[in-house]
């Protein structure tokens, strides 16, 4: 080959490379789907064909097809309590930003509030949660609210800490800057400092949701009367494994659509060249 | 603050005398640190012409971006003060242009777009300023660049459009702190020329912070040189080069001869040592 070849001009040598580019980004985007697929499939078969092989009583771990059964069999009880439980999670959730994002703007913005504040919302969070569940059912009941509560309990922290470390973690010059240029407190706020801890606070926010559906989860264990929590209590009671193997699923497909709402929104509200740049904040919690 | 109420009343008492652009009066700036006081600046007087293209030259740490912080009214002064056009600086000046030795551009904000954050600032009106601020990038080499963000560009086209954000109002004055210390040498050369063209059309008046001595002399009416921690005032050097000054003026004797003076002037000072 080598030695037959004329000299390729380089206009030959651009469209070569860039075709070879565009083969491994199509193959790349192909495989990012095709792959997880693939082996979930492989991890389900050998689940079925091992557990029929070696004969496990479905009480302990039922194969994927009893699992389908069951949630077939019990979908609009399923979907029902999924309804229940998505609840709870978005109200916890978006009362945890409520709070969350006007505490973390008070701690920014006020050094001696955030030196009062910072060891209790610590000690807030060494405190297990879980144990507080209980609490929360004396004082609220066993409907919406302490669920809501517990929910909101776990995930606000994360979105006070990345949202107070995105605001403050900012290049001096570029604050020097917009004092030069005239931006007042506001507009320096606004066009800069905001845009600027975004790629943070959307972190905090992505981990929050997954800490939303644990708290929620946790609220229907301890008191519950409907909510995918609560069929898992059940259908353990009931020595239903299946069930419960539905129930997982359910939670599952919940946690995993809420995270990906927040994706969308933080690849709506964050080019994505900048995203995760911010990665830093975490540490520093 | 009875320092500020004198030179309050010294201005007032001058009134309209005060030709200079820019004057500094007995700067001194101490930071305080766990470890004792260290001094940045000692002392410091100067003035600069308006349409005067002046540099401040000296090692690291001599305190010259400090005079620059102080001089466009971003931090205080420990003692001392600074006069534009008779005016006490007691806040940011919002005239002027500021370009730092990083871009600082707003990742989010595409070229154009960083450099309309100026306009925004100022209210400026949309459409006039975004033409001058396509003009500016056009003629520091950045069209069809405009809606690149910062990251996909290279390190002296972020330099650039951090200019002309300092550019597109129309500054009365330019100040540039180190703008050109993290570029390579090439790169180096080019935004130098870049510069010398963009003061030439406007002759607005520059304070220009640099360690480097070719580029000092290159674009400057005049050099002062500073001495190494605490910064003082060394020597002011007028230089006498005709303009527009070209990549083989760099060549002549005369460039040489003041090149020689502000090494010189280094070597007695123990900044550079020849072993």
């Amino acid at each position: 080959m080598a030695d037959e070849s004329r000299a390729l001009t380089i206009e030959d040598v651009e469209a070569s490379v860039q075709q070879s580019l565009a083969r491994r980004e199509s193959r790349a985007r192909r495989s990012a789907i095709f792959y997880p697929i693939v082996v979930l499939a492989a991890v389900l078969a050998v689940w079925e064909a091992g557990t029929r092989a070696f004969g496990v009583p479905a009480f302990l771990l039922p194969p994927p097809s009893v699992i389908a059964q069951s949630l077939a069999a019990h979908w609009s009880l399923v979907l029902q309590y999924s309804w229940a439980t998505s609840l709870e999670i978005l109200l916890g959730y978006s009362l945890s930003i409520v709070v969350g994002v006007p505490l973390a703007l008070a701690i920014f913005l006020w050094p001696p509030f955030a030196r009062s504040i910072y060891p209790l919302l610590v000690s807030s969070q060494a405190m297990p949660k879980v144990a507080v569940a209980p609490l929360f059912i004396v004082w609220f009941g066993f409907g919406l609210v302490p669920k809501v509560l517990i929910a909101f309990m776990i995930a606000f922290f994360p979105i006070v800490i990345d949202t107070a470390v995105g605001l403050g973690s900012i290049e001096p010059e570029k604050i020097y800057l917009a004092r030069s240029m005239g931006f007042g407190a506001t507009a320096t706020f606004f066009k800069i400092r905001l845009p600027n801890a975004l790629p943070s606070i959307f972190g905090g926010l992505k981990i929050a949701i997954t800490l939303a559906v644990v708290g929620a989860v946790v609220g229907e264990f301890v008191g519950g009367d409907k909510g995918l929590g609560y069929l898992l209590m059940v259908a353990n009671g009931s020595m239903d494994t299946p069930l419960l193997f539905a129930g997982l699923v359910g939670l599952t497909v919940l946690g995993v659509g809420f995270y990906l709402l927040i994706e969308v929104a933080e690849s709506l509200a964050v080019p994505r060249h900048i995203r995760g740049s911010h990665g830093a904040a975490r540490e520093s919690m | 603050m009875t320092d500020l109420g004198l030179a309050r009343a010294a201005a007032r008492a001058s009134g309209a005398a005060d030709q200079d652009y820019l004057r500094v009066d007995n700067l001194s700036k101490v930071y305080a640190t766990r470890d004792g006081p260290v001094r940045a600046l000692d002392q410091v007087s100067l003035k600069a012409r308006r349409g005067e293209f002046l540099t401040i030259l000296g090692p690291s740490g001599c305190g010259k971006s400090t005079l620059l912080m102080i001089a466009s009214g971003l931090i205080p002064a420990s003692s001392g003060v600074v006069f534009v056009e008779g005016q006490v600086v007691d806040k940011p000046r919002t005239d002027i242009g500021i370009v730092f030795q990083s871009a600082v551009l707003l990742e989010w904000r595409t070229a154009l777009g960083n450099v309309m954050l100026q306009a925004e600032a100022k209210k400026l009106d949309h459409a006039v300023a975004e033409r001058r601020a396509r003009e500016l990038l056009a003629s520091v080499g950045l069209a069809g660049f405009e809606d690149k963000y910062p990251h996909e560009l290279s390190g002296g086209m972020r330099q650039r459009v951090s200019i002309c954000r300092a550019l597109v109002h129309n500054p009365r004055q330019l100040l540039m702190d180190e703008p050109f210390g993290a570029l390579d040498a090439l790169t180096r050369d080019q935004l130098v020329l870049d510069l010398q063209k963009l003061w030439n059309e406007t002759r607005m008046t520059v304070l220009f912070i640099t360690h480097s001595v070719a580029e000092a002399v290159f674009l400057s009416d005049r050099v002062v040189v500073m001495t190494p921690r605490p910064g003082k005032i060394d020597r002011v050097i007028d230089i006498d080069l005709p303009r527009p000054r070209t990549l083989a003026m760099r060549e002549t004797q005369r460039f040489a001869d003041y090149n020689r003076e502000i090494l010189d002037l280094f070597l007695a000072r123990g900044v550079l040592r020849e072993h």
